[in-house]
């Protein structure tokens, strides 16, 4: 069965401007997210997770600025969206949760305010108690209890404003989520409670989940297919159960072996990773990777491999997985 | 009264934690106070009787507000008990002058979650280790540099003197948590607190944090006091670990018997909800009803008894002891059970 792409993103660049120089947080970042999937989106602090997510919704202020690419959503290339339409997009379309609900929910609105403001917004002639009939449905599917429709957000746990947060996304129905570490600061308990309902809202209402975060175990449970980021490159990307089995991109192979692991059946030692990821204002020539990689190539520090298929639907950007192509690139 | 008594075997304990309790006053309106007449109290620590053993790492596991650093902090007497007593290589805390205190803390150091917090900004990084050389051992000032420099070499800031006289701004995160740990062992502490020491590190400085510190602790026969909310950090660095739910300790033994052998319920939901970094062993388990209660006002016997599926009429009256169902493995559960 051939799988419908919702969103593709082409040579996607994002870059920031600052006093010491231009950050290439995004770079030429080419990738399809596919209806109702959870794929989740890894890599170390700064890689540029955030801003990818972000520059999906053309959330990127100065000084940042998307230098290249398209991204279309459902056959329309939003990069051509004018001020209007971009705005109806976000949140009805496509919306986004963060990792503090705290600085997205308005302290001084109770929750059923937030939920029929957003409706409202984006369908001025929806009826005050229609919409509130839609609130309350949305709530009680998150589990939710009703009495909560009357708080303010202060008043909720962290794990309820997650789930608040979570139904104003989903209120209208959009298409993708992009959870950016919004289950980080929960306790693991409640994480998973968010993690099993982030689940069946997929299975009901058939909603692509962009799972931004660094806890690679928490995609383990959850994706169905694993992106890696390194220094602004998107370095590997595929079905989930085969990334972890065996996986390609040396990058992916130590970080994936560095994260620890509470079954007792597993290895118990972590893989040690040397080095420290690279300053994006001037990053390495070539591989981002080779200064840290242990199979690096004489090639890798001089040229840039490209993100190549190597299996259906399971894509690498290493030099060891291009060695015909390399050739051809040669000349 | 609740208390793990495992004295039996005559061991060497370096820190032993006898019934200690810490009650927070809630603020109130002066008002308030005169006409209801009462003070709520948060009961962060509710008897908790740990014994820590002279080079083991005990770890502290739990969710958030469950008490964890309120306990590290009362056991390095950063903190005034409320009840209790805190003896610390057979000296009772609460019998020491504040000078006398003062001297003692060089043998318990002190590692928390963010570095660049406990890292004073305008000094560079090996002057802000040799400060507790300066406190502790003023008579030794012509050997401080070469200290300094022989404890960046031991926690991997090499070359030395290239990183002794940058600022903390211009190293990465887990450099400067290496910054921290060298600065906590330059005293020879016999006792470490590590109060979430990894918890900001990417998941690769994290294995890099843990290992050195696993190094270091053999190196400098230290006895760590590790306090985490994350269970898998946990068994790379603990040989024993409490769980604690709401100021008092589920269950207590080796990190082996108490990950593949849970008896408290609670134990087991807060290790089944840990994601585990493979595909094909999701999690199947339900997780628990409701959220953690309020602290200021407990539920009645079992404090998990609200969210316990074993839960009986028993479990809403009578507290719990902790009580040694195996040897070594404490549990505070009335229907604890294996499997
Ligand atoms: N507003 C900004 N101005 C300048 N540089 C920025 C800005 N936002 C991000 N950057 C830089 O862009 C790069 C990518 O940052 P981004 O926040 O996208 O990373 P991330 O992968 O989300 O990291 P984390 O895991 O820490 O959230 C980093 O080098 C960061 O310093
Ligand atoms: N100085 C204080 N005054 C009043 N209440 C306090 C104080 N310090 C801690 N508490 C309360 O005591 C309880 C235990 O807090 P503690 O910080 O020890 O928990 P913890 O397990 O370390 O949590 P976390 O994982 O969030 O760090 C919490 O309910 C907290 O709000
Ligand atoms: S391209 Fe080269 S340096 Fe980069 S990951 Fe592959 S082998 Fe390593
Ligand atoms: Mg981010
Ligand atoms: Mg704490």
């Amino acid at each position: 069965m051939e799988k419908e792409k919702l969103v593709k993103i082409r040579d996607l660049s994002v870059s920031y401007q600052t006093r010491i120089g231009t950050v290439s947080a995004v770079d030429h970042v080419s990738f399809d997210i596919y209806k109702g999937e959870i794929l989740g989106l890894v890599g170390e602090s700064g890689c540029g997770k955030s801003t990818f997510g972000k520059a999906l919704l053309r959330m990127i202020d100065p000084p940042g600025e998307i230098s290249s690419g398209e991204i279309i959503f459902n056959g329309e290339n939003i990069m051509e969206y004018d001020y209007d339409r971009l705005r109806d997009f976000r949140g009805r379309r496509a919306s986004m949760i963060f990792q503090d609900p705290m600085t997205s929910l308005n302290p001084v609105q109770r929750v059923d305010e937030h939920l029929i403001e957003t409706i409202q917004v984006h369908e001025p002639r929806t009826k005050q108690n229609l919409a509130l009939q839609r609130s309350k449905v949305m709530i009680e599917r998150l589990g939710i209890g009703m009495e909560r429709l009357l708080s303010y957000p202060h008043q909720l746990s962290g794990g309820m404003r997650q789930r608040v947060m979570t139904g104003i996304g989903l209120i209208l129905n959009a298409d993708l989520i992009i959870a950016d570490e919004a289950t980080t600061s929960l306790d693991v308990i409640v994480e998973a409670k968010l993690a099993d309902q982030l689940r069946e809202i997929r299975n009901d209402f058939g909603v692509s989940l962009l799972l931004i975060t660094h806890n690679i175990a928490l995609v383990a449970e959850m994706a169905d297919r694993i992106a890696v980021m390194y220094a602004g490159h998107l370095v590997e990307i595929g079905d989930i159960y085969k990334v972890f089995e065996k996986p390609k991109h040396p990058y992916t192979q130590g970080l994936l072996a560095s994260v620890p692991n509470i079954r007792f059946d597993t290895k118990e030692q972590l893989y040690k990773m040397p080095g420290e990821p690279p300053n994006l204002t001037h990053p390495p020539l070539g591989c981002r990777f080779h200064p840290r990689c242990p199979h690096a190539l004489p090639i890798c520090s001089q040229r840039e491999p490209s993100l190549l298929e190597i299996e259906a639907g399971w894509s690498v950007q290493c030099w060891l997985y291009q060695k015909q192509s390399n050739e051809e690139r040669s000349d | 009264m609740s208390g793990m008594d495992d004295r039996k075997t005559n061991e060497d304990f370096i820190l032993e934690l006898q019934n200690i309790k810490k009650y927070f006053p809630i603020q109130k309106t002066l008002l308030d106070q005169i006409f209801v007449g009462r003070i709520d109290y948060v009961r962060a620590v509710d008897d908790i009787s740990i014994n820590v053993r002279r080079g083991e790492a005990f770890g502290l596991a739990g969710e958030s507000g469950s008490g964890k650093t309120t306990i590290g902090r009362l056991s390095i007497g950063l903190e005034e008990l409320t009840e209790g007593k805190v003896i610390f290589n057979g000296t009772d805390l609460a019998s020491l002058k504040k000078e006398e205190l003062r001297k003692l803390r060089q043998k318990m150091q002190v590692i928390f979650q963010d570095p660049m917090a406990s890292l004073n900004p305008r000094m560079t990084l090996g002057t802000s280790v040799m400060q507790g050389l300066l406190i502790h051992y003023p008579e030794k000032a012509d050997q401080h540099r070469d200290m300094v420099v022989s404890i960046f070499e031991k926690v991997g800031l090499t070359p030395a003197n290239f990183y002794i006289n940058k600022y903390p701004h211009q190293i990465s995160g887990g450099q400067r948590q290496r910054v921290v740990i060298a600065r906590a062992l330059i005293t020879r502490p016999d006792l470490v607190l590590a109060d979430e020491p990894v918890a900001m590190a990417d998941v690769s400085v994290r294995a890099l944090l843990l290992d050195l510190m696993v190094q270091l602790k053999k190196e400098f026969n230290l006895t760590y006091l590790f306090i985490t909310h994350d269970l898998a950090t946990a068994k790379y660095i603990c040989d024993r670990i409490g769980i604690l739910y709401l100021g008092k300790l589920a269950e207590v033994a080796t990190v082996q018997e108490v990950y593949q052998k849970p008896m408290h319920p609670y134990t087991k939901a807060l290790l089944a909800a840990v994601p585990v970094p493979n595909p094909r062993k999701r999690r199947t388990e339900p997780m628990p009803e409701g959220e953690i209660p309020n602290p200021i006002n407990p539920p009645s016997g079992c404090r998990f008894h609200p969210r316990c599926p074993l839960a009986s009429e028993e479990c809403s009256m009578i507290e719990p002891k902790l009580e040694e169902l195996e040897p070594g493995h404490f549990v505070a559960c009335h229907h604890a059970q294996l499997g």
